[in-house]
C-alpha cells in the first residue's frame, strides 16, 4: 500500500513537472504574441494530440507557431492563417471541427441522442400510466378491504 | 423480448465502431492532398547546390518524395528498405531533406547508402510545411501529372512496400 501511494505520488510529481515545461514563448510585440497564442489555443499540435500548438512543447508546435507569426506578421487575418493550415494539414488541425457531411454526426450527434431518450422516456410513461388504469372495486372486493382494515384494528 | 434485443443490438454496434477504432492508428492524420497538385517547389539539391530539385522537371513520370533528416530515428530504420526498392528500379526515389544541416545530411547518405535520384534541401521546412509534413519520415506517391495519390506517414517497411506502394505505383504507371 505504502509502495502504491509513493509510486502514485512520483507519477504525480512527474505530471506536474511535466505541465510546468511550457511552450516556447515568442518574442517580441506583445499584442502580436497574444494573438499568435490565441489563435495557436484553437489548433491541434498534431504530433502530442492531445495539446493544443499554444500548450505544446513540440517542434512542431515551436514551428507552427513561427509560421503562424509570420503569416500575421504579412498581415494575413486570422480565418486565413487557419484557412493556411488546414489546406495543408487538414481540419484535424482545428479544436473546432467544421460543420460537413463528415462531421455533422459530431455537432448533432448528442443532440439526435438527447430528441430520442426523451422521446422514449416520454413514449415509456405514456405507455405505464394507460397501462395501469384504476379499475373499481366490486361490491364483494370492496367488503373483503373493509373487513382486512377492521382486523387490523381490532389487533392493535 | 424487444426489451432485451434493443439493447443487445445497441451494444453490438458500439462495439463494432470501437473494435473499429482500436485498429486505426491516431497518429495517422489523413491529409488534404491527396488526389491535389503536389505543392510546387524548387529546391537547391543536397549534394550539388547548383543544380536544383524542382517539381515542375519531375513532370510525365511517377514518383516517390520521401521526407527524411539525419537527426530522425525512424528514418534509419526504413532506410535499408529504401535502398533495397531503388535498387529494383521500380519508381524514382527523390528525397526531401528536412530540417537538416547539409554537413550531416551528408554525411549520413555517406555513411548508410544514398536510396535518392536526388535530394532537395529544405533547411528551414518551408517546403516540409507546405506539404503538410509533421513527423518524418513520410513519403508521398506523385504520378506524371504532378498530383500527390498517396502519403504514408511513418517508416516504410516492405509490408508497406507490398502493400501499398509497388501496386498502386504500377496502377500509376499503367
Amino acid at each position: 500500500m505504502k509502495r502504491t501511494i509513493a509510486l502514485m505520488l512520483l507519477l504525480l510529481s512527474w505530471s506536474l513537472a511535466a505541465g510546468a515545461k511550457e511552450a516556447a514563448p515568442v518574442m517580441g510585440d506583445p499584442v502580436l504574441q497574444e494573438r499568435v497564442m490565441k489563435l495557436a489555443g484553437e489548433l491541434r499540435c498534431l504530433v502530442c494530440q492531445g495539446e493544443s500548438l499554444a500548450e505544446s512543447h513540440s517542434d512542431f508546435a515551436a514551428d507552427m507557431l513561427r509560421k503562424i507569426r509570420e503569416l500575421i506578421e504579412q498581415g494575413k487575418s486570422d480565418q486565413e492563417v487557419k484557412d493556411y493550415l488546414v489546406q495543408r494539414y487538414g481540419d484535424f488541425i482545428l479544436y473546432r471541427p467544421p460543420l460537413t457531411s463528415m462531421t455533422a454526426l459530431v455537432w448533432f450527434g448528442p443532440l439526435i441522442l438527447f430528441v430520442a431518450g426523451a422521446g422514449l422516456l416520454i413514449f415509456n410513461l405514456r405507455r405505464r400510466r394507460t397501462r395501469v388504469t384504476e379499475a373499481p372495486l366490486s361490491e364483494e372486493e370492496q367488503a373483503r378491504v373493509k373487513n382486512l382494515l377492521n382486523e387490523g384494528d381490532s389487533k392493535a | 423480448m424487444m426489451r432485451y434485443l434493443v439493447p443487445l443490438a445497441v451494444f453490438v454496434v458500439l462495439v463494432g465502431f470501437l473494435w473499429k477504432g482500436l485498429q486505426l492508428n491516431p497518429g495517422e492524420v489523413p491529409s488534404p492532398l491527396i488526389d491535389k497538385p503536389a505543392p510546387a517547389f524548387s529546391l537547391p539539391q543536397l549534394g550539388d547546390q547548383t543544380q536544383k530539385l524542382a517539381t515542375a522537371d519531375l513532370r510525365g513520370k511517377v514518383w516517390l518524395l520521401n521526407v527524411w533528416a539525419s537527426w530522425c530515428e525512424s528514418c534509419r530504420a526504413e532506410h535499408p528498405v529504401l535502398l533495397q526498392f531503388a535498387k529494383t528500379g521500380e519508381v524514382p526515389i527523390y528525397g526531401l531533406d528536412y530540417k537538416d544541416s547539409r554537413e550531416d545530411a551528408s554525411r549520413w547518405l555517406q555513411q548508410f547508402g544514398n536510396p535518392y535520384v536526388a535530394s532537395g534541401f529544405d533547411g528551414d521546412g518551408q517546403v516540409g510545411i507546405d506539404y503538410g509534413v509533421y513527423g518524418v519520415p513520410e513519403t508521398y506517391i506523385i504520378d506524371g501529372n504532378g498530383v500527390i495519390r498517396h502519403k504514408h506517414i511513418g517508416p516504410i517497411t516492405v509490408q508497406v512496400l507490398q502493400d501499398e506502394i509497388v501496386p498502386l505505383v504500377r496502377k500509376l504507371k499503367g
